[in-house]
């Protein structure tokens, strides 16, 4: 636990070491920071699958390859392109410019802010860290309380891998939360709830701090008529039951043997509540076990539109079933709604495909799967409206921590082609200024 | 119509897919061409009476660019609204990954009095280009002008895509109640912070263009009267109220006389010597920022280098004001947007660096000097929104570069295919097929080791397409047609190369 003053002093230190010490500042230094945490990840494989499978029933083999892996991939291809990413972007110029030189620095944002989630408690919060370090930030961690044994782990390896000049960890409940983020920052990521994600954006308003919210929604499934309905349906069971069904991206699903627990009474209660309230018919499923925090996938058919489940986010294996008429139907019911963070589509007919992504928003879109738009870090990974703002994965992970500076280098001669911009203004001067505006985009 | 009506209106036609038809956009932006091609004067009149700024100078500064800018537009709009394939990895070797295009919605775009015209304008023209409705809240300090976008606006755009909402700080509280899906704010930066803060009510997000103090370090390798010429055309532009304004100078106590000279001789070249008679010497706003400006004139403990006239209320006339200051000057404390410079001195090129990095980061930073190595380090060790070296203001002429600030200048930015992207949603897509379902058929569980290899296989390690491949492959057509090309040539045209 830390105090306010704690918070204040730590954020002061790793400001200091970003604008004194110049910690980061080169490729090197970076590359440094971004290698140690490869090796926190792989050389403490078990302790962090153990912490992980304590806290969410987690297997070894999911927590592996969602977790660790995909943080490691990240580390991976960051370490690779991070020198081309640095460097400043030249730009096209025009006759305007005929004597300059324009391009794009690449600036780091200074000490940042990054608060992680209980559902991937890794990747969520070490995906955006590799971001921030190759940026050149500073990073204050706040992984997720809820998860308490990562939160734990985490607050044990990072400080052994991790400069203290460069990361800190900070173990926080929502109040301390609240404390520390009475702080500066330069840029706040959170992944999260709506609800957090407003009362986060609030606070950083005071300080004018940008940030970057990955939130969730409802992420509907839509599937088409005629489409090969087992292959479809096991897609979608994987994706609802993996991580039980809690996951911002998780559309809404089917039955399976292994899966992983609720994660905490709370949450339980929740979903057991909304099984009871509902309208629609169970069709499969429907027992719980309060003592396990156990919910059993469950299928229920029969759903309208206004019934409890289709209220907030079921973030559990619970699947409702909704009939529509056609298309259009569906499209409508969807768009009532606030934009998800992910849509789906099964369809073998690419007009139904096009009508979807043209007629619906959402933060991406999966057609004939799910969720594997999010294994390709070439495509952004964010939402939209309710679902959040901003994006990260791959390159733009960097971009979320970079400042991208505009410079314009021009030469002290060449004075005499701007005599027409000095006063006293004449006619002559003016007819020459309209004359070059009207070239001014002509490339040379 | 109630304002929550009016945003309401908007949202239903913006539902309907309408705006977002390029078409629609197409004829949007020629529209808005037409406005300030044809009607530009009653949009300079509107300025003038506000400003006392020239007609022609305003056209140059506010309307000429816009009409390029929307040119630029219409020249992409198709390009840059068409989806973008992403690069492929092994595990979507047989998929379709795609950023599609997408506009936001329903924009809120509130605009500042300094440049009334193109404040508005420029915003507005990547938001229609983007495919989204608008509401327009200009400032109603220039209220001729917000008077004359109305007017026109309101005879060319359907309220239902594009409206104008008058008024001051009560209407735009009510207007900040509603739910729009991006907000574009450009102004001061306390009022940043109460539109991020109603915004985050909503989770809209928003791009704010707020200010700063932008410093001008002028170095003793510089040719000082260029220099000086330069920096006074951009601080008394507009009579000091640009945000890109030079705000106060740095430079050792060997160069202030030269400086100085070199300002003083622009300023009576600009204007001559009776500054208040001069036509093209613009006036305070009004009457609340003539006396913030008067006030700090007032208490101001440093010493006058040149002053070429009265401060005068009723006319808003307030003269070029030269300061040599120290660093606890009043006029050190906030962005000062009026015709008064500051000249701090320092020991050094060290010194200097330390001073803007204490302050808060700046919209613009300036730096005139021929050396590559101080240019380099002015980069890398202060940070603001933009730089220009060895001039003021212009990088916001180059719309390949976005325009934007940091930190307590601002978030977010705009120009050219910037603006574009900040008002569009890039969706992410990834399209598979039924085909190959065998490939990742070890996500599936039940779980063994078998499936667990097969898997760290795919994922374990990024395979992407070979970086050599990558390098020649966009040459590879070129290179094939030039060695067919070279046979043709070579085979039947040799005859003619004797």
């Amino acid at each position: 636990m830390t105090t306010t003053n704690e918070f204040s002093q730590l954020v002061d230190e790793l400001r200091a070491a970003f604008l004194e010490e110049g910690v980061l500042r080169t490729c090197d230094d970076r590359k440094k920071q971004l290698l140690s945490l490869r090796n926190m990840l792989t050389e403490n494989l078990d302790e962090i699958c153990d912490a992980l499978y304590k806290d969410l029933h987690k297997s070894k083999i999911e927590s592996t390859i969602y977790e660790i892996d995909y943080v490691v991939g990240e580390i991976d291809q960051t370490l690779s392109d991070l020198k081309s990413w640095m460097a400043p972007k030249k730009v096209s110029r025009y006759i305007l410019q005929a004597t300059d030189t324009a391009f794009i620095q690449k600036e780091p944002l200074g000490t940042v802010l990054i608060i992680g989630a209980w559902n991937f408690p890794i990747q969520l919060l070490l995906c955006p860290l590799v971001g921030a370090l190759a940026g050149g930030n500073t990073v204050v961690l706040k992984p997720s309380e809820v998860a308490k044994n990562t939160e734990q782990v985490v607050a044990k390896l990072v400080p052994k891998y991790l400069s203290p000049k460069v990361v800190r960890v900070v173990c926080a409940d929502a109040q301390e939360t609240g404390e520390l983020l009475k702080n500066q920052f330069d840029h706040i990521f959170y992944t999260g709830s709506s609800i957090v994600g407003k009362i986060i954006m609030r606070a950083a308003s005071e300080f004018l701090t940008p940030v970057t919210l990955e939130l969730g929604g409802k992420s509907p499934v839509i599937v088409d008529e005629g489409v090969d309905l087992p292959t479809v349906a096991r897609r979608i069971v994987w994706a609802k039951l993996l991580n039980a069904g809690q996951i911002c991206v998780t559309p809404d699903y089917v039955l399976n043997i292994d899966f992983c627990r609720i994660i905490t009474q709370r949450q339980f209660d929740r979903l057991s509540s909304l099984l009871k309230s509902t309208r629609g018919k169970i069709s499969f499923g429907g027992n719980t076990d309060s003592e396990q925090f156990y919910i059993q996938p469950t299928i229920i058919t029969d759903v309208d539109g206004e019934d409890s489940l289709m209220g907030e986010e079921i973030f559990g294996p619970i699947l409702p079933i909704i009939q529509a008429e056609s298309l259009e139907k569906a499209i409508d019911l969807i768009n009532k709604r606030p934009k998800p963070l992910s849509l789906y589509v099964f369809s073998d007919e690419q007009k139904h495909v096009d009508k979807v992504l043209k007629g619906t928003s959402s933060g991406s879109v999966c057609v004939n799967d799910v969720m594997m738009q999010m294994s390709l870090d070439t495509l952004p990974f964010g939402g939209v409206g309710n679902s959040g703002m901003g994006r990260y994965h791959g390159k733009y992970t960097f971009d979320t921590f970079t400042h991208e500076k505009a410079v314009l280098h021009r030469s002290s001669g060449f004075e005499k082609l701007l005599f027409m911009r000095y006063p006293p203004y004449t006619e002559s001067k003016l007819s020459w200024a309209r004359r070059f505006l009207a070239k001014w985009r002509s490339p040379i | 119509m109630s304002l929550h009506q009016l945003v309401e209106t908007q949202r239903q036609y913006y539902k309907t897919g309408e705006p977002t038809k390029l078409s629609h956009r197409r004829e949007q932006l020629l529209k808005l061409r037409k406005i300030l091609k044809e009607d530009h004067d009653t949009l300079t009149e509107g300025v003038y009476k506000d400003l006392r700024r020239d007609k022609r100078t305003t056209f140059g500064l506010e309307v000429g660019n816009a009409i390029v800018e929307i040119d630029y537009m219409l020249e992409n709009l198709e390009e840059w609204s068409k989806p973008v394939y992403a690069e492929k990895t092994l595990t979507t070797a047989l998929d379709t990954p795609m950023i599609y295009k997408e506009a936001k919605g329903v924009v809120l775009l509130i605009s500042p009095w300094n440049y009334p015209v193109s404040m508005v304008v420029l915003p507005l023209i990547p938001i229609i280009a983007a495919g989204n409705t608008v509401i327009i809240k200009p400032s109603e300090i220039s209220a001729h002008t917000s008077e004359a976008l109305d007017t026109l606006f309101s005879k060319n755009f359907d309220r239902k895509f594009l409206a104008v909402v008058q008024g001051g700080v009560q209407e735009t509280t009510e207007l900040l109640k509603e739910r729009f899906d991006h907000i574009i704010y450009t102004g001061a930066t306390t009022v940043g912070r109460i539109v991020m803060s109603a915004a985050a009510k909503h989770l809209t997000p928003v791009t704010l263009e707020l200010g700063g103090k932008c410093p001008v370090v002028i170095e003793s390798d510089a040719d000082i009267e260029t220099s000086a010429k330069r920096v006074a055309w951009g601080k008394w532009l507009n009579c000091g109220q640009t945000c890109l304004a030079p705000d106060y100078i740095i430079t050792t106590a060997a160069l202030k006389p030269r400086v100085v000279a070199g300002l003083r001789k622009a300023i009576i070249d600009f204007y001559g010597t009776e500054i208040k008679a001069s036509k093209d010497y613009s006036r305070i706003i009004g009457q609340r920022h003539f006396d913030r400006i008067k006030s700090l004139l007032d208490r101001t403990n440093a010493t006058v280098l040149f002053k070429n006239g009265e401060p005068d209320r009723d006319d808003l006339f307030i003269p070029p004001v030269i300061l040599d200051a120290k660093p606890e000057d009043v006029f050190m404390e906030d962005e000062i947007f009026g015709p008064i410079l500051p000249i701090i001195t320092v020991s050094g090129f060290d010194e200097a660096i330390e001073f803007i990095r204490d302050g808060e980061k700046p919209l613009a930073a300036y730096l005139f000097t021929r050396d590559q190595k101080k240019i380099q380090r002015f980069l890398n060790e202060t940070s603001s929104g933009g730089v220009t070296i060895n001039d003021v203001l212009m990088h916001i002429t180059v719309d390949t570069i976005p325009f934007g600030g940091v930190g307590n200048s601002g978030m977010g930015r705009y120009r050219g295919k910037f603006g574009f992207d900040t008002f569009t949603h890039e969706k992410a897509v990834l399209k598979r097929g039924f085909f190959g379902e065998s490939l990742l058929d070890a996500r599936y569980p039940p779980q063994s080791d078998a499936k667990f290899k097969q898997l760290k296989k795919i994922t374990g390690s990024r395979v992407g397409v070979p970086k050599i491949v990558k390098k020649l492959f966009p040459a590879l057509p070129y290179i094939i047609f030039g060695v067919i090309m070279g046979f043709i040539a070579q085979r039947y045209g040799g005859h003619y190369l004797h």
